[in-house]
């Protein structure tokens, strides 16, 4: 990695901590301090989480898709975890879910999710992988067609077992489950290092199939796997705050441009660095600043959806 | 042919004949006329209810196959063009502005705007390189989504979300009754209208140039084109809700048997949207009897696994 690259990750890593400072101290009065501290940390810790895997995510779904527009929401990726969580519930019962718990259940999920993910998406960007808008619309309608799977299961299932799920479906930045939150955090970490680590071989992989293969790598190996870190990582992040479509198409465009480099090892944390800025800011301006707590994710959709669009009409998308 | 129509006919007379006798209350249609209140029952529920599936089915399909004659892209529907959000807008603008407006005044609002929206789409795909079939549909569903996002912002903001939720959210028949359903009357005739511009349309699909050359006034034709989509999809919105896939697939699967020439097709193209949709509220209905799923659950499975085998199993053309 060279000086220019360094520089630029430090000045994000400043900057992220300077938005956390803002957010951590910004009118904390006298009384009750240590209450709003640790209120707001909590917080914090879910926001940087779920942003660090969103970021790491879209970017090395966009290398195992070899496209810039693509990311793991876009192709219906949490349209599937989503199905997944309710499909247990209803398959399980609240009798069982006591019996089970949350993490065990959580752990569960993620470990389905990545089997599912990989076989899923690993034929259709295997079998397609040329044919890229057709791959994209059939990623959409797949995501359409599990979230009115899902639907389907929500209303035919008990209403108990409904509020089970019930968070799960809309994105919120403000009620994350704090109970998942440090396993969350844990299988982020461990997701990010095991990307870091492979970081070589995912820049050989970036290069495409006969190169990479040539080169001497486990191309499809490569695939497989890449796809179960990709599971991973949207599953804590739509179990911490539900599906969030647009946000990793900012965040790794932002990456790409800003790094001006194809090497994973800067990448994975500029993109992991850009999403929490992005998040922790945008949430104390919302939150703060606005008064208006609810609209982020919103705010978020529609700049990111806007952004999509115009990607699409320079002719980005091919 | 002859056989096969004599069958379809059959088909749907049967699924009527259901529709007016699945329900909780027990109506025996013989005696019917001599039982005052099994003639409640069918004059003011069912009856309407049948009458409303069929019209919707009816003039969604017919929709389907003028969006996608003006689009020249055969995987774009009414519901995947910024349509239906474009009416949501509308429909909000004139709740907020003029709180105690009659009807009629908000169906014109909710048309002019669903207008609008859906000329926005036609003048943003006109941008995108004409080979790439596949990147329409794919702008459509995003400016879905984008205009979509703001529906809900401004019904957050405005405490309108229950409204937002009944017309965007998955459509569903259950509430309709005699007095609720007749503005369907309206997309109906606008369907009609379509069948008398038939021949216009089928040539404004082979494109502008040679639709100039063949004498045809692109722009007369256009507009009509618009309003007949903007129409219907804004009445259906507003009295049961978006019901997705129904414009998309049904034009498809009738393209496929009898080609383009829509002066033929478009009955058989009307008449298959009203039996296909029947077919899916009787499934809703019958489910999780006596209670009901939305219509538009069993369509996002059906008519997503419809779409994704016309997706794969066609050359890409048109």
């Amino acid at each position: 990695m060279d000086r220019r690259k360094i520089i630029l990750l430090c000045g994000l890593a400043l900057l992220l901590l300077a938005a956390s400072l803002l957010w951590m101290f910004q009118g904390v009065g006298g009384g009750n301090r240590e209450f709003i501290l640790r209120l707001r940390a909590g917080k914090l810790a879910a926001l940087v989480t779920v942003a660090a895997s969103i970021g790491v995510a879209t970017v090395l779904f966009q290398t195992v898709a070899a496209n810039r527009v693509l990311t793991p929401s876009i192709m219906g990726f949490d349209a599937l975890y989503v199905l997944l969580q309710t499909a247990m519930v209803a398959s399980m019962g609240t009798a069982g879910m006591a019996g089970f718990s949350s993490i065990l259940k959580f752990l569960t999920e993620v470990g389905v999710m990545s089997i599912l993910a990989a076989l899923l998406f690993g034929t259709l960007l295997g079998r397609r992988g040329r044919d890229i808008p057709r791959t994209i619309l059939t990623g959409v309608i797949l995501g359409v067609m599990f979230r009115s799977m899902s639907g389907f299961l929500t209303r035919i299932m008990d209403p108990n077992e409904f509020a089970v799920v019930q968070s799960a479906s809309f994105a919120s930045f403000n009620h994350v489950d704090a109970t998942l939150l440090p396993i969350g955090a844990l299988l982020t970490i461990a997701a990010m290092v095991i990307a870091i680590w492979l970081a070589p071989r995912l820049d050989v992989m970036a290069l495409g199939r006969e190169p990479a293969v040539s080169l001497g790598l486990r191309f499809d190996a490569m695939v497989v796997g890449t796809l179960m870190l990709v599971a991973i990582l949207v599953s804590v992040s739509t179990a911490l705050v539900g599906p969030v479509t647009f946000f990793g198409l900012i965040v790794a465009g932002l990456a790409h441009g800003l790094a001006q480099s194809t090497r994973h090892a800067a990448l994975l944390p500029a993109a992991a660095l850009i999403a929490s800025v992005l998040l922790v800011g945008g949430q104390w301006v919302f939150e703060r600043a606005l008064g208006q707590a609810a609209t982020l994710s919103v705010v978020i959709e529609f700049a990111g959806g806007i952004f999509f669009l115009y990607l699409l009409l320079k002719g980005r998308i091919r | 042919m002859r056989l096969l129509l004599a069958a379809a006919g059959g088909a749907l007379l049967l699924l009527m004949v259901a529709s007016l006798l699945t329900g909780v209350a027990r109506v025996d249609l013989l005696s019917a006329w001599r039982d005052p209140y099994a003639m409640l029952v069918l004059m003011e529920s069912r009856l309407p209810r049948t009458l409303a599936v069929l019209l919707t089915g009816a003039a969604l399909s017919v929709a389907g196959v003028v969006i996608q004659s003006l689009v020249r892209n055969r995987f774009v529907g009414p519901d995947t063009s910024g349509t239906a959000e474009g009416a949501a807008l509308g429909l909000l603008a004139i709740t907020i502005l003029m709180p105690d407006s009659p009807i009629w005044l908000r169906m014109i609002a909710a048309s002019v705007s669903a207008m609008t929206t859906t000329a926005l789409f036609l003048a943003m795909i006109r941008r995108l390189p004409v080979r790439e079939v596949m990147l329409v549909p794919i702008a459509g569903l995003v400016l879905s989504g984008v205009l979509g996002s703001v529906v809900i912002f401004v019904g957050w903001q405005t405490d309108l979300m229950q409204y937002v939720g009944t017309w965007l959210m998955t459509g569903e028949f259950s509430g309709v009754i005699a007095g609720r359903y007749e503005l369907l009357w309206i997309a109906g005739g606008a369907a009609i209208l379509a069948w008398f511009a038939a021949d216009r349309l089928a040539i404004l699909g082979l494109g502008d140039q040679v639709a100039t050359g063949l004498g045809l006034s692109t722009a007369t034709v256009m507009r009509l084109g618009l309003t007949v989509v903007a129409v219907v999809t804004a009445m259906v919105v507003t009295t049961v809700g978006m019901i997705p896939f129904v414009g998309l697939v049904v034009p498809n699967l009738v393209a496929r048997v009898m080609g383009d020439n829509l002066r033929a097709s478009l009955p058989v193209v009307a008449f298959s949207g009203a039996l296909l949709l029947l077919a899916c509220d009787l499934i809703a209905r019958l489910a999780v009897y006596p209670f009901e799923l939305p219509v538009g659950l069993i369509l996002g499975m059906l008519g997503g696994g419809i779409f994704l085998w016309l997706l794969h199993h066609r050359p890409a053309h048109g």
